[in-house]
């Protein structure tokens, strides 16, 4: 049997790159970790016949049979609560939830038992499970299947929390993700399933614990995850035009923050703008800001500033959810603040 | 009912011993810890299963070692009856380092991973789902063991426990749902949460096995199970059984009981599963007065053991707190 704890990964011989989408990228992803290890198994509604509710693991149900891509009926909170005692049982289950805001069915499962029971049973269990979930807004979905809560997963000792934002990413993490003895939360943003790259043909596991630079720059530090990395990179775009070189980092991991990283840069541009599709009060844009007061406040040239969705529910109509989301020019206006 | 699962005669009351003794070490564990709780060593939530003995012995009595066991708040007797220590429940409840859960647990969050004991929980109806997990992944690994979920009734009323018993029918999971029914969930009688109280006729509804068993009589509670056992383990999926039984006792320590009537505890402690048993077998001749005092006097003795140890442990450092919250590596 391969197991994913030899850290083996087999590598096929390079040749060349391959054009692939986010969710291509997933789906890969989720191929390896179910051939290369039979302690793997997908979990989740309409996973395998339907093929995911947003394509993800179309075909696997053909390629690894209804025990290992198994669908669930709509019980979220039991088929998590299964995912965490399947993983306390040995296995390494990855349960899909169609999206953060169904999560709240399993909330219970995901903090009360998933988060606590290392701790709470003094190191003796083990919950090696990751959840995957769709986040974001932008589809015009309303309120119940838009908002972006892995900032509220984020404030949870006991999890990690994940978010790719690139091709790369969506195709890397999940291995790492799974090979963590800890349950690891991987948020997928709704609009970058379709979104294309390429990958190395031999593309494979990846950090989870670093943040990246996604674009240096010297004037602004432009924070971002998930979906607001394209808006920060396009308004680093506009920035430069104007000769505002900005830095633009993607957390990837949102539960542990990579400190030394987000200092190390702010530390270099002296400002920063952290933009969060999540709301204002009390989110994860708040941790950022507060993270970089306490660590960089002598190398701050001014203020934080922040870009974060409205405080509202998030609404249906097209002019109306985009008003709510953060936006390019309201993060190129907040950085022009901030460099003054 | 005087003879046990086709044993010999002589081999079956020295088995109904054995079962009077776990019932008995429950219980005066419990006893004790409730004096422990009025002289302030244990603190916390403290909730006693004094007079639901017969449902924690006689279900444990039909396990073997590889099976999975997950349970609620109120579980000591499980974890003792599933053969963890004295010592270190007792170590647990201090809050000391020795404890189970090495002080991070209490009496609510007793786990043992090597007797596959998995808590302990203190959210009503959130270990079921723990438990569809632990059979579905022993049964994709064609292990042939049962995962048993001790419950109660007031479970019953959450989703999680609906969810949980149509997954273990769907996927036919071996699963002993074992559904404490003693009649009130916390303070609310069945019969103002339930609309419907006949718990093992719902539960048949999503087409498994369930039945009710006096869950005063451990003999009872142990055919019960061992045929629920025997059923889950040929491949028949998952089995209920609704043991009925009673709390002597207040809910937790701070529960002025307002709720119940004296006389009805009353009744109920006239089939008090400890008194059942004794009487039966001194009936028969197979308990004299001196064995029953030794036994007693052997308990008290381990119970006594438990506290001195648990007063003498070190205390978990505070300098640790943060260890486990996840898990630790090996250098």
């Amino acid at each position: 049997m391969t197991t994913l704890s030899t850290g083996a990964t087999p590598v096929p011989a390079a040749t060349g790159t391959v054009e692939t989408t986010y969710r291509e990228a997933l789906r890969e992803a989720l191929r390896e970790a179910l051939r290369e290890d039979d302690r793997v198994f997908l979990m989740g509604e309409d996973v395998g016949m339907y093929g995911g509710c947003f394509a993800v693991s179309l075909g696997l149900l053909e390629e690894f049979g209804p025990e290992r891509v198994r669908d669930t009926p709509l019980s979220e909170s039991g088929f998590v609560g299964a995912g965490i005692g399947a993983a306390l049982a040995g296995l390494r289950p990855v349960v899909e939830i169609m999206t953060v805001n169904f999560s709240l069915l399993a909330l219970d499962q995901i903090l009360n038992n998933a988060a606590t029971l290392s701790h709470m049973s003094g190191g003796q269990l083990h919950v090696p499970l990751v959840i995957r979930m769709t986040t974001g807004a932008g589809r015009q979905l309303a309120a119940q299947h838009s908002h972006s809560l892995e900032g509220w997963y984020a404030h949870i000792p006991g999890i990690k929390v994940i978010a790719p934002a690139t091709v790369e990413d969506a195709r890397g993490m999940l291995w790492t993700a799974l090979e963590d003895p800890d349950p690891v939360l991987l948020f997928e943003h709704g609009t970058l399933y379709t979104m294309t790259g390429t990958l190395p043909r031999d593309a494979g596991h990846v950090d989870i614990t670093r943040a990246a630079v996604r674009r240096e720059g010297r004037d602004v530090t432009l924070v971002s995850y998930g979906g607001t990395l394209h808006k920060a990179l396009a308004a680093a775009d506009v920035l430069a035009g104007s000769g505002v070189a900005a830095e633009v980092l993607d957390l990837r991991s949102l539960r542990p923050l990579d400190d030394a990283t987000i200092a190390a840069s702010v530390r270099k541009t002296h400002r920063a703008v952290v933009v969060d599709e999540g709301w204002r009060s009390g989110g994860l844009s708040a941790e950022v800001s507060a993270r970089i007061t306490e660590q960089c406040f002598y190398d701050l040239d001014g203020p934080v500033e922040r870009v974060c969705s409205a405080e509202v529910p998030i609404p249906y109509a097209q002019h109306l959810e985009q008003a709510a989301l953060p936006q390019v020019d309201q993060v190129v206006a907040a950085a022009r603040r901030v460099v003054g | 009912m005087t003879q046990t699962l086709d044993r010999e005669p002589a081999a079956d009351v020295r088995h109904r011993l054995d079962l009077l003794r776990e019932m008995v070490r429950i219980r005066l564990f419990e006893e004790r810890c409730v004096e422990l709780y009025s002289a302030a060593k244990i603190r916390g939530f403290l909730h006693v299963a004094i007079g639901e003995e017969a449902v924690a012995v006689g279900v444990n009595a039909v396990l073997d070692e590889g099976d999975a066991v997950v349970s609620t708040y109120r579980e000591h007797g499980h974890a003792i009856a599933r053969g963890m220590s004295m010592d270190s429940v007792m170590a647990e409840m201090y809050g000391k380092a020795t404890g189970c859960s090495r002080g991070r647990g209490g009496s609510m969050h007793l786990f043992d991973v090597g007797r596959r004991f998995y808590g302990g929980n203190a959210i009503v109806a959130g270990g079921l789902p723990l438990a569809i997990g632990l059979a579905l992944a022993d049964k994709m690994r064609m292990r042939p063991t049962v995962t048993v979920c001790f419950f109660g009734d007031g479970a019953f009323a959450e989703g999680e426990f609906h969810e949980c018993v149509n997954l273990a029918a769907l996927w036919r999971l071996p699963v002993l749902f074992a559904c404490e029914n003693n009649l009130y969930a916390m303070g609310t009688a069945i019969a103002r949460a339930q609309a419907e109280t006949d718990l093992a006729l719902r539960a048949a509804s999503y087409g498994i096995a369930a039945w009710p068993v006096d869950g005063m009589d451990v003999v009872a509670v142990e055919e019960a199970a061992d045929r629920a056992v025997d059923r889950i383990r040929a491949g028949g999926g998952p089995c209920f059984l609704e043991l009925r039984t009673y709390r002597f006792r207040a809910h937790s320590m701070y529960d002025p009981e307002r709720y119940r009537d004296k006389a009805e505890v009353a009744r109920w402690r006239e089939r008090d599963p400890i008194d059942l048993l004794t009487h039966q077998l001194t009936a028969e001749g197979g308990l004299s007065a001196e064995a029953r005092d030794a036994m007693a006097a052997e308990v008290t003795a381990e119970v006594d053991r438990a506290v001195a140890a648990a007063e003498a442990a070190p205390l978990e450092p505070a300098e640790d707190l943060e260890r486990f919250v996840y898990t630790e590596t090996e250098a």
